[in-house]
């Protein structure tokens, strides 16, 4: 009923927003800017030499390896998104239909536990799990008949940091899809069938629609930290498949080249930016609908 | 309802979620160095060698010191913001909270090698106080997400009526604001520290030469001969969270109970 | 109400009147118009950005007055009500409570206490807790402190709920709180925020006898905002009709039932039939107008009203001022049209009846509403019907 009063409201807000902000500009706005302003520089031995130029990023587009880096990331986010985002959702769904109300607080319980526990442990239990000597081999070989180490190695490929990834953010996924269908007013679907669609149709034609916002949001909850995901590739793609983060590290660090790391980065934060876009356009176009 | 093969999918994802969690105390009691089935007997050695290390003691005084520090300055600066955004209008709200959010969506390579570069131009030393600032800055949005949930479901008209009835806009704010956004206060506090506690990558790039427990075990996961010592720290700390978990569980239902809503379930 | 019932047995000396209160209640308007002034607005401005939501208000509150700010959403209503209570700065004029100027008075200082819309109850406190919550600062001892709750939990009805906890309370339970809470720090004047609207219609009556026993008793100033024009008409010593943040009509509640100033007035508070009306010449005492429907009428000047520029001129009548009945039956109204019933609307009680009147010119008018008490053993007549509707021009208003 009240309309904003523009005078001492907004300066008891900014007042208040104040502290918070001051240390995101210092920390945040500051840090980012500075990068941005590095990947325009040159190098120099030990220095950054204060030029404009493009040729980091002209550098960077036009290096095989950085393109082989960079789609690896992307192929291997994307993997681990829809990986987890798809065994997720039934889990979401039982959750939030079939789980009785007095019990989905243990439920979740269960669920956010795994979360909370190091997430260096755990990408460190894939690689004993996996590893030539590991649990899995070790176990199949107590079989009968079953040579030593029947799968070999499982480690340093793709296909291992996925599963290692996917089992990390597995959780990230299922909050914000349950939350979403938590939303869904249950006469919704009763009005879907009441109107002649089965189940199945109006789990496709009613529930999944509205519970999209919950998916795009898992998306990118998954997406975002995978595709910058430093310790996987260290651990067990044993440095021989680095991602985006290896490589920016490698630059900055390592060979000392901060303009190139700092281009490296704001290109890897452009595209994250982008692919984040994307998903929000979509889920933008989902809300509409409901609209 | 239809829902057994759902409840069986639902179980088997549980399992998968567990299974590799439930090999940490299996081999951590296990007497044997190779991580490997069949397992080899029961011993205590693992935790014995665990506490008798002077650098992971050091390591966890550390992250202590750390994830107590970051978990107060975000929780107190989150209070501000949740308050900010909550409650009043000013021009530049949006852009603001968006760039006090934005660790959210960044990776956090990108925030830890930014500050790095700018902490190193400016000639800060790397140390602890460094990695506080870094986790002060990634735990902020979730202790904000966590706050304004708390602060949003409040009336507004309970702050009018405290301060009708003779309050100063303080005394309100302490006697009834806080009272009701106290279980908030508390679950910011346990998911900064939790997220700080478990954090790597800011810790491992702006902590110098000062270990703290993810950048120790990370350096030991090299050594195969440390591997059943990590597994019993893997333990401990798994222990640790499961009881952390469980108070910040207690507090959330006992605040839901006091001020008498619907339980909805979950931190999250 | 009680005209209707009247209006069946019709006596020819006395055609049927509004409502009037009895001696008691005259005598009580004689009081409060002696009391002093509790509550003064002049020329009260307020501005949010562009939007002007009060538009210049004056009125003046006595002691011991019950007050109601009535309205549609969005009026100024509880604006005003918040800067009497002084969550809201003024852009201009002066509100004085108690003859004391409250510009640089901020709402904890104010001698006025407020029952919140949500009641805002306290949910971590205890309903003892609640009720004590403003005696922080008070110095008197501990038991004397307990004993004031006591107290004032007795006063609205709560003995033995001091140590229940606040969020258990049905919605009736906590309004009392709300109000015991506010009560004990005896204000001048007591603020009512729409009290009544989250409560079940039952409640609702059952409360408002209660508030009025109330504010009797404590004998304070009480100011409700209210959208019910039921609930202010029940309740209030007078009342003031609000629209887009100006007063439209500040009377005691008869007065604005009966005798409303304008159109939009009179629609909003209770049912109000409209006929169109030629003004046909100007007497020293009465306006003859001619009525579709009706015939021509005297209307004497005491019963004319304003309106809005863009209405047409027009005869207004409650749906009580009227008696429909059989055709042929004899009465006594003193004039008499005929009639087509369109509609029956039947509430156990009463009967609404929708009836078109015979023109001149052999047409029909617009229906107008009529309402008639249903009588034991007498038959309700049905929709097509032909009827007398029989009237007196003492209980027409002529809006021009």
């Amino acid at each position: 009923m009240s309309a904003p009063r523009f005078d001492a409201e907004a300066r008891q807000g900014l007042a208040m927003i104040s502290p918070p902000l001051v240390y995101a500009l210092l920390l945040l706005a500051a840090p980012l800017l500075t990068i941005l302003a590095y990947s325009f520089f040159k190098d120099g031995y030990l220095e950054v030499i204060r030029e404009f130029t493009l040729d980091n990023y002209r550098t960077a587009l036009s290096d095989p390896v950085f393109h082989k880096v960079m789609l690896r990331s992307v192929v291997v986010a994307m993997l681990v998104t829809l990986v987890t985002v798809v065994l997720a959702f039934p889990v979401a769904y039982f959750l939030s239909f079939a789980v009785r109300a007095e019990r989905k607080a243990m439920w979740l319980f269960l669920i956010t536990i795994p979360f909370w526990t190091s997430y260096l442990i755990r990408v460190f239990l894939w690689k004993v799990i996996l590893a030539e000597n590991g649990v899995v081999n070790s176990l199949v070989t107590l079989l009968p008949f079953v040579d030593h180490s029947p799968f070999g190695n499982m480690l340093y490929n793709v296909q291992a940091m996925v599963v290692t990834l996917a089992h990390a953010y597995a959780p990230f996924a299922i909050l914000p899809i349950y939350v979403a269908l938590e939303k869904i007013d249950r006469s919704l679907l009763e009005a879907g069938q009441d109107l002649g669609e089965s189940r199945l149709m109006t789990f496709w034609r009613v529930t999944l629609p509205l519970a999209m916002p919950g998916v795009i949001a898992a998306t990118l909850i998954v997406f975002i930290p995978t595709i910058g995901d430093y310790v996987t590739p260290e651990l067990i793609g044993g440095g021989k498949t680095p991602m985006i983060a290896n490589m920016v590290q490698a630059n900055m660090l390592a060979l000392d080249n901060r303009p190139m790391g700092s281009a490296l980065a704001v290109t890897a934060m452009v595209i994250v930016t982008i692919v984040s876009l994307i998903f929000l356009f979509l889920n933008r176009r989902f809300l509409k609908v409901r609209q | 309802m239809k829902s057994g093969g759902l409840r069986l999918y639902a179980i088997l994802y549980l399992a998968f979620l567990y299974a590799p969690i439930l090999l940490l105390p299996l081999f951590a009691f296990n007497d044997g160095t190779i991580i490997a089935f069949p397992l080899k007997g029961f011993t205590t050695e693992w935790f014995g060698q665990m506490i008798a290390n002077q650098t992971l003691r050091r390591a966890f005084t550390n992250s202590l010191t750390i994830a107590l520090t970051a978990a107060l300055l975000a929780t107190c600066l989150g209070i501000f913001a949740a308050r900010a955004s909550t409650r009043f209008n000013f021009p530049g709200k949006t852009p603001a909270m968006g760039l006090i959010m934005l660790p959210l969506v960044l990776p956090e390579i990108i925030v830890a090698m930014s500050l790095l570069v700018v902490l190193l131009a400016v000639g800060i030393p790397l140390s602890i106080f460094t990695v506080i600032l870094g986790h002060t800055l990634i735990c902020m949005p979730y202790a904000i997400a966590i706050l304004s949930t708390a602060f949003s479901s409040l009336d507004k008209s309970l702050e009018e009526a405290a301060y009708d009835l003779g309050e100063t806009k303080w005394s309100a704010f302490r006697l009834v604001i806080l009272p009701l956004v106290m279980p908030g206060i508390v679950s910011s506090l346990l998911m900064s520290f939790t997220i700080s506690l478990d954090e790597f990558i800011i810790a491992f790039f702006l902590a110098g030469n000062e270990p703290t427990l993810p950048t120790y075990i990370f350096s030991q996961l090299r050594f195969p001969k440390s591997v059943p010592v990590m597994m019993a720290l893997g333990t401990v700390l798994v222990v640790l969270s499961v009881l952390l978990l469980t108070v910040a569980e207690y507090f959330r239902r006992r605040g839901v109970a006091r001020t008498g809503q619907k339980d909805h379930g979950g931190f999250l | 109400m009680n005209d209707t019932t009247k209006a069946l047995t019709p006596d020819p000396a006395n055609p049927p009147k509004p409502a009037t209160r009895s001696s008691k209640a005259a005598s009580r308007y004689a009081e409060l118009q002696a009391a002093k002034p509790m509550i003064e607005c002049r020329d009260v401005h307020k501005y949010y950005g562009d939007y002007h939501a009060l538009r210049g208000i004056d009125l003046t509150i006595r002691e011991g007055e019950f007050f109601s700010l009535l309205g549609p959403s969005g009026c100024g209503k509880t604006t005003l009500l918040r800067t009497i209570a002084g969550f809201e700065d003024i852009s201009s004029g002066v509100v004085l409570i108690d003859g004391g100027d409250m510009a640089d008075v901020p709402a904890n200082k104010r001698p006025t206490n407020m029952v919140f819309q949500s009641y805002a109850i306290f949910p971590h406190l205890s309903v003892a807790e609640n009720v004590a919550f403003g005696l922080r600062r008070d110095p008197r001892p501990k038991a004397e402190k307990a004993a004031a709750v006591e107290e004032a939990l007795k006063m609205v009805g709560l003995t033995g709920y001091g140590t229940r906890a606040a969020h258990a309370l049905s919605g009736g339970q906590r309004q009392r709180v709300a109000l015991a809470r506010a009560l004990i720090l005896k204000p001048k004047v007591l603020l009512l925020d729409e009290p009544l609207s989250a409560l079940d219609r039952k409640m609702r009556e059952q409360m408002q006898v209660e508030l009025i026993k109330l504010q009797r008793q404590v004998g304070i100033t009480f100011v409700l905002v209210t959208h019910d024009q039921e609930e202010a008409l029940v309740m209030s010593d007078r009342i003031a009709v609000m629209f887009e943040g100006g007063i439209a009509q500040l009377d005691e509640a008869e007065t604005l039932y009966s005798r409303p100033v304008s159109r939009r007035v009179a629609d909003f508070i209770g049912v109000m039939n409209f006929l169109p009306a030629t003004v046909l010449g100007e007497e020293a005492e009465n306006i003859r107008v001619d009525v579709e429907g009706l015939g021509e009428i005297d209307i004497p000047r005491a019963q004319i009203a304003g309106k809005d520029d863009d209405d047409p001129i027009m005869i207004g009548f409650r749906p009580e001022a009227v008696n429909v009945f059989p055709e042929g039956q004899p009465q006594t109204a003193p004039r008499q049209n005929g009639g087509t019933i369109d509609e029956v609307v039947y509430y156990g009680d009463m009967t609404y009846y929708d009836v078109r009147l015979d023109e001149e010119d052999g047409t029909r008018s617009e229906p107008v509403r009529i309402s008639m008490r249903n009588v034991f053993g007498r038959d309700i007549p049905c929709v097509g019907e032909r009827v007398t509707v029989g009237w007196s021009p003492s209980s027409m208003i002529l809006f021009r």
